[in-house]
């Protein structure tokens, strides 16, 4: 298969694209909306130069070149479009020629990423409430007019779980340019993917455009099944229509929602209602010299933290940086502590409670860390005090007196070791033979006595130490 | 009839009132509204509330501003919140702006009273008015006659003494023109000076808002009243207004001006032979006339009747019946959207969608839209040139004296090519005045255009400022 | 390039444009502009590969607004324009096709 990606992204201004009205989701319908977003006669758009700031940290966050740009307006009918045009970039978009790395090591170029004006929203009465067999629709402006950044990805994605991989990765990208929010729930992120199929070597085949793709898993079943149905379609002696497709969730097919062969003429001519956006080289290079560390280098920085990585921990570091966890396990770096349980705290059980994060201070963290790194607490322990402090905060060393977690001493540990000993000598006498795995059995017995409060590996090292 | 410097300074020396001038004007406006169908609509509690307060502002000893309770009459294709706006179509009967065009913010800030909107050709295509969808203006002088267009029911509100200045419009000429045939002041300032924001564009790269009056001097102070930079328009000069009043009487002593003969040949005898009269008066004022030749500015008439109905035919999108003005109901969107817009506009309005729309169709983009914009480039390129050897350029305004209703309806491009002499400066983004000057057959008056570079209207003002007292007033 | 506007073209422009021509306007308009579009024929006929088309007349580029939020439109009044307004919204007779 072969599929290209486009996504657009809102931006995190505060107004919108071309007025002052608020950029911000779920208002009260038409509540914010204005003369301009409205498409009212003898309206004016006026840029926002913060949006231009955001598409250029966009636009370098993906390596493309920033050029001097225009906008030109899309000409099309439809209701939710208020002017009845749009006004877009076309021939001269301001970020062009880039490319994206995956983790996996490929690599996917992105022809463009322009900005837009998105459109309003609308509900249909009657029906089922989806478009087909409406009665009246309902139109909101409140979207009307919030900027956008589309992403035009080249057709490089070879792969469904290649084009998941692009399209977490963008959203991780933009979420650390500042952006975007990244919120395909509310529909601040979309994706649109275009699928064909073809032989190997041969060129590629007649694509159609997947559209209501709604979350990462949406995207990666659609282009499984759209891909699978082309080549059926092709092994039935078929040939596969151009045309725009709606992916059903529920349904798990996609179904065709409208046919190319009309391609609608959008009659693109520069907007001659705004002048010529060219960024100059001074603040080109602020907004590159401010920009964040990409979502690749935090990775790359933490697991140089872990020595001798494996591919578990690594899943694990890319948890923490999609989440922004980096704080917490860069704080235990800087104590010198264990990075390797920060990262697997922080994959587990901080992101387990990611909207908890305001109870836990980077310095409990540490501590915990601490505690379980230095044997007071168990692995277990150490996760349940962490459970604690993100419902409750706290302080951990109070949680673990009051959970019983209390530390056994190192003496009554090594007198209970000399106990068991004692009372196992076949077993003792394999093990100081070199059968490692009896430890487990000392381990067992101590932590039956204990009731679970005897540290394994303090159990383990008193063994060493007597053999 | 007292010039609107006149009455401002009646207002504010308290002389007179602003209360006083308005029903003067309504007074007026009664007298030859029906006959001539100049205004639209009388915003008779606006404008008596806007008066009441210039007159409370002056009792508290205020000074108010240059247009003190200055009545002026406002193009229906300017937004004024709450006062019906219908830019003589019928798919905005009925529709009130939420929002002020900056023009008219200016315009009351400065104390004027806008006293109603008059009417024009529909969406400003035309040039007699009799495009309007509520009946045609007829021209104060003769009311067998055109009043010119498409800003003709200001240009007749000025020439009838309903008020002493109003604004308009110009895209192709729309002002200049009705000037000519009205005998009227009427400047077309450079692109951007003006703040398009509220008014209802046309095509967004060519329109300007400018005023119409009897004296050079009115419209100089009304111009500079509305000038200056908006952060509202994109496309807005980065500038303060311009002083303009103040050099109304520099004279053109040491100006060179251009003769372009493309700017008269081919039109009447009588206003050919006013445009030559005109530059005696300007040597006999020191200036020196130089005969200039600007072939390329034959291709305008092409280019802008390929630029302004592109441009036109996406901003008139719009009038789709969702969110305002007529609607037609259907059984689906489309339909509905198809069924308003063919009940709502007219023909001409129709005419020039379809011709926009075609040049900027797939595959005749290039050879239309693409071409007409190179063209445009061509011509900035002359003007430039021919700025080299003249400091300002004078010509005809139009080719003939106010025509009479029908007589140029039958073929569009008859109508069309009454723009000749005005369209080029459009395109050009430079600001350009008719004048009156002499008259032709049936006494009617003469309009002679001076142009200049961009940001000249000072130089220009003070060249019409010796025409006019060449002229004898 | 002379211009060979056929009906056909004519038709199929009023579509795009959202205008229902009759018969006679079909005619007239197909006329009309085609005579506008022959007097084009001087300009088509130029060569201007060498120059650039002009976007501001003066230049101006640049033209920015600072990121700040300002009082919308009071929901009402709004409203009060619309032909058809329903629960907060602009109503509208139903859509037949996705947006493009």
């Amino acid at each position: 298969m072969v599929v290209g990606m486009e996504v657009h992204t809102e931006l995190l201004t505060k107004s919108k694209l071309f007025c002052g009205c608020a950029n911000h989701f779920g208002s009260e319908p038409n509540t914010n909306v204005c003369p301009v977003c409205l498409g009212l006669p003898g309206s004016l758009p006026v840029l926002n130069e913060d949006a231009v700031e955001l598409a250029m940290r966009i636009g370098m966050a993906l390596h493309c070149t920033i050029a001097p740009s225009t906008f030109h307006r899309k000409n099309y009918f439809y209701p939710d479009q208020s002017k009845d045009y749009q006004i877009s970039q076309y021939d001269l978009p301001i970020n062009s020629g880039g490319h994206l790395d995956l983790p996996d090591g490929s690599r996917v170029s992105i022809e463009r990423a322009h900005m837009e004006e998105d459109t309003g929203k609308s509900t249909h009465l009657g029906g089922s409430g989806r478009l087909a067999g409406a009665d009246r629709s309902l139109v909101d402006y409140n979207r009307c007019g919030v900027p956008l950044v589309e992403i035009v990805s080249g057709p490089d994605i070879r792969s469904a779980e290649q084009a998941r991989a692009y399209a977490a990765e963008l959203r991780g990208i933009l979420i650390a340019t500042g952006a975007s929010d990244g919120r395909l729930e509310e529909g601040s992120m979309r994706f649109d993917a275009n699928v064909s199929v073809r032989r190997t070597g041969e060129p590629f085949g007649t694509r159609c455009e997947i559209k209501n793709l709604n979350s990462l898993r949406s995207l990666q079943r659609a282009i499984d099944y759209e891909a699978l149905r082309q080549i059926e379609l092709i092994e039935e002696g078929g040939t596969v229509r151009q045309e725009t497709r709606h992916w059903d969730e529920g349904l798990g097919e996609t179904s065709t929602l409208r046919v190319k062969e009309d391609a609608e003429d959008y009659r693109y001519f520069r907007e001659p209602d705004l002048v010529d956006l060219a960024p100059s080289q001074e603040w080109q290079d602020r907004v590159r010299s401010a920009l964040p560390p990409m979502p690749a280098q935090r990775r790359s920085e933490l697991e140089a933290r872990i020595a001798n990585i494996t591919p578990a921990q690594k899943d694990a570091v890319v948890v923490v940086v999609d989440l922004g966890l980096e704080n917490y396990v860069n704080a235990v770096a800087e104590a010198g502590g264990d990075v390797a349980i920060a990262v697997s705290r922080s994959a587990n059980e901080l992101a387990a409670k990611i909207d908890s994060l305001a109870n836990l201070s980077t310095d409990a963290f540490v501590q915990t860390v601490a505690m379980e790194a230095g044997g007071e607490l168990s692995a277990t322990q150490s996760k349940q005090v962490l459970t604690e402090l993100l419902e409750n905060g706290g302080d951990p060393k109070k949680i673990a007196a009051e959970k019983g977690f209390e530390q056994l001493s190192q003496d009554s540990l090594g007198t209970l070791v000399g106990e068991l000993i004692a009372k196992h000598p076949d077993e003792w006498q394999r093990f100081k033979d070199g059968d490692e795995k009896l430890s487990g059995f000392f381990v067992g017995l101590a932590m039956k006595q204990t009731q679970g409060k005897a540290n394994g590996k303090v159990v383990i090292a008193e063994l060493h130490s007597r053999k | 009839m007292k010039t609107a410097v006149e009455i401002a300074q009646d207002v504010q020396s308290g002389a007179s009132t602003a209360t006083a001038e308005l029903e003067k004007a309504y007074a007026a406006i009664n007298a030859r509204n029906e006959e001539l169908n100049v205004f639209l609509h009388l915003d008779v509690a606006g404008a008596t509330a806007i008066a009441a307060d210039v007159d409370a502002r002056i009792a508290r000893g205020e000074k108010v501003g240059p247009l003190a309770g200055v009545p002026i009459a406002i193009k229906d294709n300017l937004c004024q919140t709450g006062v019906p706006t219908t830019c003589s179509s019928k798919i905005l009967d009925g529709w009130k702006p939420p929002y002020n065009a900056t023009v008219i913010d200016r315009l009351v800030a400065a104390g004027a009273v806008p006293v109603g909107k008059t009417n024009l050709d529909e969406f400003a295509m035309g040039s007699s008015t009799e495009n309007s969808a509520f009946g045609p203006t007829r021209n104060p002088l003769d009311p067998s006659r055109v009043p010119g267009g498409s800003s003709g029911g200001s240009a007749a509100a000025v020439a009838a003494d309903m008020t002493s200045i109003s604004l308009g419009s110009d895209t192709g000429g729309s002002i200049r023109q009705p000037a000519a045939l009205c005998g009227l002041v009427g400047m077309k300032p450079t692109y951007g000076l003006v703040s398009r924001y509220g008014l209802i564009a046309f095509a967004s790269s060519l329109d300007q808002i400018g005023p119409f009056s009897k004296t050079v001097l009115d419209s100089a102070v009304l111009l500079e009243t509305i000038a200056g930079y908006d952060p509202m328009d994109s496309t807005s000069l980065n500038e303060p207004a311009p002083s303009l009043s103040a050099h109304v009487n520099d004279g053109v002593a040491g100006k060179r001006i251009g003769l372009v003969k493309e700017l008269y040949e081919g039109a009447d005898d009588s206003v050919v032979a006013a445009v030559m009269s005109a530059c005696e008066a300007l040597k006999e004022a020191g200036a020196t006339i130089v005969e200039l030749s600007i072939p390329e500015l034959q291709l305008g008439l092409s280019a802008y009747y390929l630029i302004a109905p592109a441009e036109a035919s996406s901003n008139l999108a719009r009038f789709d019946g969702v969110r305002f003005g007529l609607r037609v109901d259907a059984e689906d969107v489309t339909a509905m959207m198809e069924a308003t817009r063919t009940a709502g506009f007219g023909a001409e309005v129709k005419r020039r969608i379809m011709l926009g729309t075609y040049a900027l169709s797939a595959g005749y983009f290039d050879a239309y839209y693409g071409q007409a914009l190179k063209v445009r480039t061509l011509l900035i390129n002359a003007f430039k040139k021919a700025y080299e050897q003249a400091d300002l350029i004078i010509g005809a305004t139009t080719p003939g004296v106010a025509f009479k209703f029908g007589e140029k309806t039958d073929n569009p491009m008859t109508m069309y090519l009454n723009d000749v002499f005005t369209i080029p400066t459009n395109l050009a983004g430079d600001p350009a005045v008719s004048v009156p000057f002499g008259k032709g057959e049936e006494n009617l008056p003469i309009g002679v255009q001076l142009l200049g570079p961009g940001r000249s209207e000072a130089q220009l003002f003070a060249a019409a400022r010796v025409l006019e007292i060449a002229d004898g007033r | 390039m002379a211009s060979s506007l056929t009906r056909d073209d004519v038709a199929k422009v009023a579509r795009l444009a959202r205008l229902t021509l009759s018969e006679q306007e079909l005619e007239l308009f197909t006329e009309q502009l085609g005579g506008i579009l022959d007097h084009a024929n001087d300009m088509s006929s130029l060569d201007l590969s060498d120059l650039a088309p002009t976007a501001h007349p003066f230049g101006l580029v640049n033209v920015f607004r600072d990121d700040v939020v300002k009082p919308s439109l009071d929901r009402d009044a709004v409203l009060e324009e619309a032909p058809d307004a329903r629960e907060g919204r602009f109503a509208v007779p139903r859509i037949l096709g996705e947006a493009p």
